[in-house]
């Protein structure tokens, strides 16, 4: 293994400085900065609303949202998290660690990158705004079916136009991505030498150039139908609603694996350092990443088992969705047989790493779950729906988030993070996490619905159960907000190598923190 | 090595615009492809005529209650079934009468779209006759009486006994075809 090299020397860091630094950067450093900040910003907003849904579901009865709003809460808490918090964090972790993991000096386009961060701002400040117009914000669901989205008032076309935005900076940063993977690896690096997170990254930008032109050709195709007197969805002018749901999850499902793929290389990157192995089968969880995007393309209709479908679709999607499961399987097996035997240490980064592994399988055998179909029908929109998800999602991508942050955080500021607080910080999260949570798989099998501002009496001790948990993983992310700004500012120093075990070239052949602009001469990987 | 990279950089971004290009046409080619697919496969038939199994039999050993129902949606028109319920065998042919009116001042078109309870009714339903095959032209004030003439076939399931057949009028936008399929 090289040592560690001076790479830093005798550039003149010749940016702007001030607020032009950061609107003129074309560093994939500075972009993948801020699309971690406007991430954590929007998963903020996102909380809080999610925090007002907590609220309001307290206690049975209408106390604090009048169900309009709530409605409105739900409905851009989803898509806020979903399209500003976590795919805009994925994509901020590409920017700063895809170059520096394959020896690349910067990303392929990097005008067009800079780009693909500016349109977010505009998108995001489009969604929350949508809630001080006229009849407030969308209030249909995250998934926007018609016919509620055809309804609905100015809240809803803002809200296409910031889907089309969000849609149109996706696809330019996965055209970045996959040019930048494809075309700039260091001289050596062949495509079965990369790191496990840029192959899911890989997989996942091309994912997301097949699947985000389809949601956006669906966002607009319904605005047509709301303002151009088309009938894609209307049944009275011939069209279909149920059209709807087919095309919407078409983009639907596999983007759910975009949320996915990446936290399986972020964890896939770290198990290995902390358990001081290399990854276990690493051919087979490249293979078991490109199935589980291709099989993704094929199982969107076990969204819809209840919207009216023959036994033989169902039969289809419900066996085409239980095959996920094997390649999934095959990772977790991977992770479990990469720390077998190895001598791990428990550093926060390992610890989210390893709370995901736990609660993401929980939430993957939830998901087997409801691929049954009659099992579906019952759980289908109740809150069983609701704990899956957010096993997979929460538990899942922003844990890895999470585990991925503190992990590169060294590298990427040259200071260590407060390692108590961190543990602190995993400890809390997996507790409140798992107390929101957990109670509401008894919550939806008992058939409390989705989407809903109260309740039956039945439900009132779970729901005041989650709300505590809720409150307390919100707070808890302020404690993440604190650590990471204190590790910026007043941080230790960190070693020029803080993990022993990383063997990934950002850790072998660049100082800590990374020089700004790193791998002008590309490194040579034998 | 940037100036080699960047030419390949430019070609590769330029099959990726292809691709996306192709993956937004794909999804407006989704809805041609969902109604052919509803259309070869009988899923989604509700603006043709079926026809009646040439072995149709009256299975006068069962009774089964239908239930008319009529709504309107956003058009100012009155729609109603003439009887709001009829008690029929299995097989035997059915003729109900409804009657819209037009209670505005205008000219308006209107598109009825029918709905089942149960749902899986509509693979037993044969219809021959109905308004809600066309669309329907009102003249301020008019009236019009028009029939709907269906067989509920006799291997509807023996442990139903009674069915709701619905239909909604909705407005048709000016200019706006009636529903092609």
């Amino acid at each position: 293994m090289a040592a560690v090299h001076g790479d830093a020397h005798g550039h003149d860091e010749h940016h702007p400085s001030g607020i032009m630094r950061w609107v003129t950067t074309t560093n994939h450093k500075d972009i993948g900065t801020m699309y971690l900040w406007f991430s954590f910003t929007m998963f903020l907003v996102g909380g809080f609303l999610a925090m007002g849904i907590r609220a309001e579901l307290y206690q049975p009865g209408i106390q604090i949202l009048e169900p309009e709003l709530f409605n409105q809460f739900t409905t851009l808490h989803g898509l806020i998290m979903v399209f500003g918090a976590i795919m805009p964090a994925f994509v901020g972790f590409a920017n700063w660690q895809v170059p520096m993991m394959i020896g690349a000096p910067d990303m392929a386009f990097a005008r067009m990158n800079n780009w693909s961060f500016w349109l977010l701002p505009v998108a995001g400040t489009l969604l929350i705004s949508s809630f001080f117009v006229p009849g407030g914000a969308a209030a249909g669901g995250w998934t926007f079916y018609p016919p509620l989205s055809t309804q609905g008032g100015l809240g809803v076309d803002l809200m296409i136009f910031s889907v089309h935005i969000l849609g149109a900076s996706s696809i330019m940063g996965s055209i970045n991505i996959i040019t930048t993977i494809l075309n700039m690896r260091a001289p050596g690096m062949t495509l079965m030498k990369m790191p496990m997170f840029v192959w899911t990254w890989l997989i996942t930008a091309y994912l997301l150039v097949l699947v985000m032109p389809v949601l956006a050709g669906v966002v607009t195709m319904l605005l047509t139908d709301r303002h151009f007197g088309t009938s894609f969805f209307n049944a009275a002018g011939g069209g279909d609603p149920v059209m709807f749901q087919h095309i919407f999850w078409f983009f639907g499902h596999p983007e759910v694996y975009i949320m996915i793929l990446p936290a399986f290389g972020i964890v896939s990157e770290i198990i290995p350092t902390f358990a001081r192995k290399p990854l276990f089968g690493y051919s087979s969880m490249v293979y078991a990443t490109a199935s589980i995007a291709i099989l993704s393309c094929v199982v969107w209709a076990h969204h819809m088992f209840t919207a009216g479908m023959p036994t033989v679709g169902q039969l289809f999607f419900m066996y085409a969705t239980m095959l996920i499961a094997v390649p999934t399987g095959v990772k977790v097996f991977n992770w479990t047989a990469t720390m077998w035997r190895g001598s791990m240490t428990f550093e926060t980064p390992m610890l989210f790493a390893i709370g995901f592994i736990f609660l993401f399988v929980i939430g993957g055998f939830s998901g087997v779950i409801c691929a049954i179909v009659p099992i579906d029908i019952q759980v289908q929109d109740t809150y069983y729906v609701i704990a899956h998800f957010h096993y997979v999602l929460v538990s899942g991508a922003l844990f890895s988030l999470f585990a991925g942050v503190y992990y590169w955080l060294p590298k990427w500021t040259g200071n260590m993070y407060s390692e108590t607080l961190g543990k602190w910080h995993f400890w809390l999260s997996m507790f409140f996490f798992n107390l929101t949570f957990f109670v509401q798989h008894f919550l939806g099998l008992a058939g409390m619905p989705r989407r809903i501002p109260d309740y039956n009496l039945q439900f009132a001790d779970f729901n005041m159960i989650s709300s505590i948990g809720a409150f307390g993983f919100g707070l808890t992310q302020l404690l993440f907000l604190y650590i990471v700004i204190s590790c910026i500012r007043s941080g230790e120093k960190s070693p020029e190598k803080p993990w022993e075990g990383a063997t990934t070239l950002e850790w072998t052949h660049l100082p800590c923190p990374a020089p700004y602009h790193s791998f002008e001469k590309p490194p040579i990987v034998k | 090595m940037v100036e080699n990279n960047s030419k390949a950089n430019i070609l590769m971004m330029k099959k990726l615009l292809v691709f996306t290009l192709i993956m937004f046409v794909f999804g407006y080619a989704l809805v041609p492809f969902y109604e052919k697919f509803c259309e070869v496969t009988g899923i989604n038939n509700l603006l043709r005529p079926d026809v009646l199994a040439k072995d149709n039999w009256v299975d006068e050993e069962r009774w089964v209650t239908i239930e008319f129902d009529a709504n309107t949606r956003g058009l100012p028109w009155q729609f109603k079934p003439l009887q709001t319920s009829a008690r029929i065998h299995p097989g035997e042919p059915v003729n109900v009468m409804y009657e819209i009116t037009n209670n505005s001042d205008r000219e308006m078109v209107g598109q009825a779209i029918p709905s089942y309870s149960p749902r899986f009714l509509d693979k037993h339903l044969k219809k021959f006759e109905c308004f809600c095959f066309t669309k329907q032209v009102l003249k301020p004030n008019e009236a019009r009486q028009m029939p709907v003439q269906f067989v509920i076939e006799p291997g509807f399931p023996a442990d139903i006994h009674t069915v709701t057949i619905s239909y909604t009028f909705f407005e048709l936008p000016e200019g706006a075809s009636t529903a092609k399929r």
